[in-house]
């Protein structure tokens, strides 16, 4: 087929995938743009300025909740990456267990379950175990990380189970042959393998952590708030200027941190495959680009 | 390190070593049948209370009346969901609004991800890195990017009246359009992901043959990529449908006003009417309503654990 692609065709489908792009980073492209917009009003362009991000500066509001929305990504990276990549290796490394259906099932529930179900659920738990036993006491920062570790949890177990599932068992094999114990084991051998993939865990989570919106709003307390919750309660009143520069800031970091560790991985596979004699383009994507359900 | 390993690989603490395989399958387990499981018997435990004014701002299942052990389920809630029209309605109006995100997502995420997988293994990575990359950057902010575009004096308002297409600006925000503009950008790389993953795989060669054969392009597409691709669409509508179901903030933004979906009920039960049992019985049914794609969601998963051991 590949053979009789016509002209006509191969302009098709490159219009067609530039206006699927145009559609992915025409917004994107617009916050970038307008951030840098002198007019209050957000869409009438007037002249380039810096106004907005200066504000931004000046904004106590925005800047406590930025202040607890990156503590709080920090937190839950962190603990994600460590619970994930556990769950992960359970799931790899042991094929049946009792209750393994209901384990895989906690796990991949998550990636798709509306916010708002597991947002309540773990709310009307917490106010039921505060009248239990007196934890967690009202809303905060401890509420909002247990429940945003709960949305990382799942794309890390996956992650790093399809990390586990790719590698080669002879290696743990020779290792326990020689006499490691399993927790040698782990740190001496699994370990090193999937560093590549605990890092993207760690990014998405802190990613999701960052972004989220529906989790932080049903265990936020009074006194905890976080960055877009901050936005939605803005962009709810109308268009500010100011989510246009708070936005871009974000765009700008997101974009470098993901290039960039996209980079990295893609280098590393590439000495990888070399050293190990694959060839080129066995695995089109760097592990940390595919998204974990479908690593 | 080493010596300790060998120590106890070398002594009786050998017999204990499958207690060990326990404790590590046991860890993550209990964290999640305490923060995933625990919390929906939560939920269960409220729907079938009633409403009250007071911290917490529902009834106790059980009490103690007069020195005895009572217990008090209400079906209330369940019968105010289930009779209600407006409930009704919102799981209804839900169910569409998601069903047709999904199917706008196949509509232009098939013959994307088809591209990109014939496209030169050397740009295949650049591509779905381009793919991916926008569902990095703050969602909330993508979505608040589109009132500035499709509101009455945003971007595609002011070229339409500038080349004189329109007289007047036509509203494209707070009705469907916006609504399904919106739900498709946010989940189209959901569904791009996984048809690539599946369309990626496929051996070349069995398109080719067929074409040698004599198969014209429809004939190879209908009978050798399309049923193929199988799994790759049904991960990809059950990844972009089941969480349609229940988003909240894009109907918010971008929705008419009075869309009703189930997610925006919730909400408004919880927070502004503070009726918890309520808000707790139409999530239940809601899980109800899920359990059916979420199985088979979770059936596909496990095939490609599978496959990829």
């Amino acid at each position: 087929m590949s053979a009789q692609v016509t002209p006509t065709q191969r302009l098709a489908a490159r219009a067609w995938l530039a206006l699927v792009f145009l559609f992915l980073y025409g917004p994107i492209v617009s916050v970038v743009v307008y951030s840098f917009n002198e007019s209050q009003v957000a869409s009438v362009w007037t002249r380039a300025s810096l106004r907005w991000y200066a504000k931004l500066l000046e904004d106590r509001e925005l800047i406590d909740a930025g202040w607890t929305s990156l503590q709080l990504a920090l937190a839950t990276a962190f603990s994600s990456v460590v619970v994930g990549a556990w769950a992960g290796y359970v799931m790899a490394q042991y094929r049946r267990f009792r209750g393994r259906t209901l384990f895989t099932s906690m796990i991949n529930a998550p990636m798709v379950l509306p916010e708002v179900i597991s947002g309540i659920s773990l709310l009307l738990m917490f106010v039921g175990m505060e009248q239990l036993i007196g934890w967690p006491p009202g809303r905060g920062l401890a509420t909002m990380w247990i429940g945003h570790v709960m949305l990382c949890v799942s794309y890390v177990a996956i992650t790093v189970q399809a990390r586990l599932s790719a590698m080669d068992e002879s290696l743990v094999e020779a290792a326990k042959d020689l006499g490691a114990t399993p927790l040698r084991v782990f740190f001496d051998i699994t370990l090193p393998q999937i560093w590549a993939a605990l890092l993207s865990g760690w990014l998405l989570s802190f990613t999701i952590s960052l972004d989220d919106v529906i989790m932080s709003a049903f265990l936020s307390g009074p006194e905890t708030t976080t960055l877009p919750l901050v936005v939605l309660s803005r962009v709810r009143l109308g268009l500010d200027p100011e989510v246009n520069a708070l936005g871009t800031l974000f765009i700008v970091a997101v974009g470098m941190v993901v290039i960039g560790q996209g980079w990295w991985v893609m280098k590393r596979e590439q000495r990888l495959a070399r050293s190990l004699g694959v060839p080129n383009g066995m695995s089109s994507l760097p592990v940390g680009q595919r998204p974990a359900p479908f690593s | 390190m080493a010596n300790i390993g060998t120590l106890i690989t070398g002594t009786k603490l050998k017999r204990f070593v499958p207690s060990g395989r326990t404790l590590v399958i046991a860890t993550p387990f209990v964290f999640l049948l305490v923060f995933f499981l625990l919390p929906f018997l939560a939920v269960l435990k409220i729907s079938f209370a009633d409403s009250r004014l007071g911290i917490p701002p529902y009834t106790p299942l059980i009490a103690m009346v007069n020195d005895k052990l009572t217990l008090h389920a209400s079906l209330t809630s369940y019968l105010a969901v289930l009779t209600d029209d407006f409930y009704f309605w919102s799981y209804i109006n839900s169910i569409r609004v998601a069903f047709v995100t999904t199917v706008l997502c196949l509509l232009i995420g098939y013959p994307t991800a088809l591209l990109i997988a014939k496209a030169n293994p050397s740009r295949r990575a650049m591509l779905m890195m381009a793919v991916i990359l926008p569902f990095w950057t703050s969602y909330l902010v993508r979505v608040y990017a589109w009132i500035g575009i499709l509101k009455d004096q945003g971007l595609v308002n002011d070229f339409l009246l500038r080349i004189g297409l329109v007289d007047t600006p036509i509203h494209l925000i707070q009705n469907s359009f916006g609504l399904y503009v919106g739900m498709v950008y946010s989940y189209l790389p959901y569904m791009i992901l996984p048809l690539y993953a599946y369309l990626v795989k496929m051996n070349p060669s069995l398109a080719e043959a067929a074409g040698d054969l004599g198969a014209k392009p429809w004939q190879v597409f209908t009978t050798i990529t399309l049923p193929m691709s199988l799994p790759g669409i049904w991960a990809g509508s059950l990844l972009v449908f089941i969480p349609s179901v229940g988003e909240y903030v894009i109907p918010e933004l971008l929705g008419a006003p009075d869309e009703l979906m189930i997610g925006r009920v919730m909400w408004v039960d919880f927070f502004n009417n503070i009726a918890w049992p309520l808000a707790a019985a139409a999530t239940c049914v809601m899980v109800v309503l899920l359990l059916l794609p979420m199985a088979w969601f979770q059936r596909l998963q496990d095939k490609e654990a599978v496959a990829a051991a």
